[in-house]
């Protein structure tokens, strides 16, 4: 599997990855050699086998009553963020 | 008194019988992080104020007569879990400002505990390497030479413990992430089993493989710790809810009809032959306790590797999409528009090998390939999963080696993913089927440490930790420490 300039800048962007130009080419290099590492998967026969879906087997995603649990954090959690005002994130405008 | 070589328990019967105050204990860390820190590197962010604190609180608690187990014991965690107040970087610079709003399980479960709190352990970018080479805040050395790797991607907390710039840390284990660097620093280290320790607070690598353990000399230091911080939490929606036995108090099982598996196919292959001599040494101290030693096969061991490597990118693909520089994290200067903001902001916070995994794991994930990657490697899990289990009717515990090779220098595999990719061959099995394993030193090749892996059935900690317990009754390996760190 060896990948074109084009599907790394396609990746990238489906990733929303902003990449230098030593980076593409680079990626391409490493990015093709981890497919045909991994493509030695198909030597081997896992047809009928249910795909793994849990570690434990019979463990299944707990669910919780629909109850209000968190308390008003928002100050603290904006704290974190680079550009707030009024209480909102702020991000470039999206709609012109 | 060397307060650095004295186990977990030693430091409890001290600090119970005032032969020394947890005060004085944290200064005694403190004083080994300040001459050694500067070169090991172990620490991201080193914390002695908080350690003090931590420590005049501890002494209280000894004077008081209502001390745990581990009150006045330090430690260090590793960056990845949050804790409110001090940084949580994750080894990049993606979270190089991030300070959290609330405290990991795993950390609230050890401050609740009266555990001093020494610092916050370098790691490989998003706990993505087998080196410590890929932190944004630098390298790790090896204690035992400093010019090799520790391993990854628990390597700060893996050098600290070595050294005893520590006596504990926590560590988490994706791929092999605590158990490589322990056996490459000579230490112990376990992995429990998948929902064992909750993941609420610990950054999100591969939610289906990712596990919380700790990294101490010896698997008493482990059990005790392991008890303090294993259980339910619903706070992780993939905790489980199985009670917790008393580990350290059930260490004194016998291996005496034991029966330990020898897992075929880590022995043959590539296995250096010096390796697997250590191995053999250590099936014949069992073999001398009285354990009954059995040969099991996992034909898609190999396989563990490549599926790996689908299932794992795919995972942080979509967990690390949560880094958008709006909400945390970095932030690009002067976006153009909002698909500027988020790719620049990504494209600036992640390193070299995280941005590989990301764009790896949203290949194997688009329209087309699904089937072809992420689908069959779940079901070659299965598969490996199910030979695990057929191995865990023939015998009790199965063991190998732990890694490939004993600390390899810095800079040696940085530049071949799939090089290093390849030093987790023997210890991802047990994260894809979500089994417990562990690491003990067993031994030195030209002075520098290997690890025997021993891995058990799931919820089978505490027959691991007795095991490792029993050999270490036995011989002297854990009690080594790099001379110049004695």
């Amino acid at each position: 599997m060896s990948l074109s300039r084009r599907d790394v800048e396609h990746i990238a962007h489906l990733a929303r990855l902003s990449l230098g130009e030593e980076e593409i080419s680079a990626a391409q290099g490493s990015l093709s050699s981890i497919l045909a590492f991994v493509d030695q998967l198909n030597a081997v026969d896992a047809t009928g086998i249910a795909p793994m879906a849990h570690p434990l087997a019979d463990q299944v995603q707990r669910l919780r009553p629909d109850e209000v649990t968190e308390t008003d954090q928002h100050a603290r959690y904006q704290a974190n963020a680079a550009k707030v005002e009024a209480g909102l994130y702020l991000v470039p405008k999206v709609i012109e | 008194m060397s307060l650095h070589t004295l186990s977990v328990a030693e430091l409890a019967a001290g600090l119970r019988r005032k032969q020394f105050s947890a005060t004085e204990l944290a200064q005694h860390f403190i004083a080994r992080c300040e001459a050694h820190n500067g070169l090991l590197n172990g620490y991201i962010t080193f914390t002695p104020e908080r350690a003090l604190a931590d420590a005049a609180a501890a002494d209280a608690r000894l004077a008081s007569g209502n001390a745990g187990p581990l009150t006045g014991i330090p430690l260090a965690q590793k960056d990845i879990f949050c804790t409110d107040g001090i940084r949580t970087t994750c080894g990049s610079r993606m979270l190089e400002n991030f300070v959290s709003p609330y405290d990991a399980t795993v950390v609230e479960r050890l401050a609740a505990a009266g555990t001093v709190l020494l610092g916050k352990t370098n790691m490989d970018e998003f706990a993505m390497g087998s080196s410590n080479e890929t932190s944004y805040y630098g390298l790790v050395r090896n204690p035992w030479d400093t010019a090799r790797v520790p391993g990854g991607s628990s390597g700060g907390s893996a050098a600290v413990v070595a050294a005893r710039l520590a006596p504990v840390a926590t560590g988490t284990d994706t791929g092999g992430s605590i158990r490589q660097p322990a056996a490459l620093t000579g230490i112990s280290g376990i992995k429990p089993t998948y929902g064992r320790v909750s993941r609420y607070g610990m950054i999100a690598f591969a939610s289906s493989l990712d596990q919380a353990g700790i990294m101490a000399p010896s698997a008493e230091d482990c059990a005790l710790f392991l008890e303090a911080i294993a259980g339910f939490d619903p706070r992780d929606s993939t905790s489980v809810d199985v009670p917790v036995p008393a580990y350290s108090a059930e260490l004194g099982q016998s291996v005496k009809g034991l029966r330990i598996g020898v897992v075929r196919e880590f022995m043959e292959g590539g296995l250096d032959p010096a390796n697997a001599a250590l191995v053999r040494d250590a099936l014949q101290v069992y073999a001398s306790l009285g354990a009954e030693i059995v040969d099991v096969s996992c034909p898609n061991m190999g396989m563990s590797v490549p599926t790996y490597y689908v299932v794992a990118p795919a995972e942080c693909s979509s967990n690390l999409s949560r880094f958008d520089g709006v909400r945390f994290g970095h932030r690009c200067a002067d976006p153009k528009d909002l698909m500027d903001l988020y790719k620049r902001s990504r494209g600036e916070g992640f390193g070299a090998e995280v941005k590989r995994r990301i764009m790896t794991g949203t290949y194997v994930l688009s329209a087309g390939y699904y089937d072809a990657y992420y689908l069959k490697a779940q079901q070659v899990r299965q598969l490996i999963s199910r030979e695990f289990a057929a191995a865990f009717t023939q015998a009790d515990v199965l063991v190998g080696p732990t890694s490939p090779t004993p600390a390899f220098k810095l800079g040696d595999k940085v530049d071949d993913p799939i090089t290093m990719y390849l030093n987790d061959i023997y210890t991802i099995g047990a994260n894809l089927a979500g089994l417990p394993a562990m690491s003990i030193p067993c031994g030195l090749l030209e002075g520098l440490p290997l690890g025997l892996q021993l891995i058990g059935p799931h919820f089978a900690e505490s027959r691991l930790l007795s095991a490792a317990h029993a050999y270490q009754q036995a011989t002297d390996w854990h009690r080594r420490l790099p001379a110049a760190y004695a």
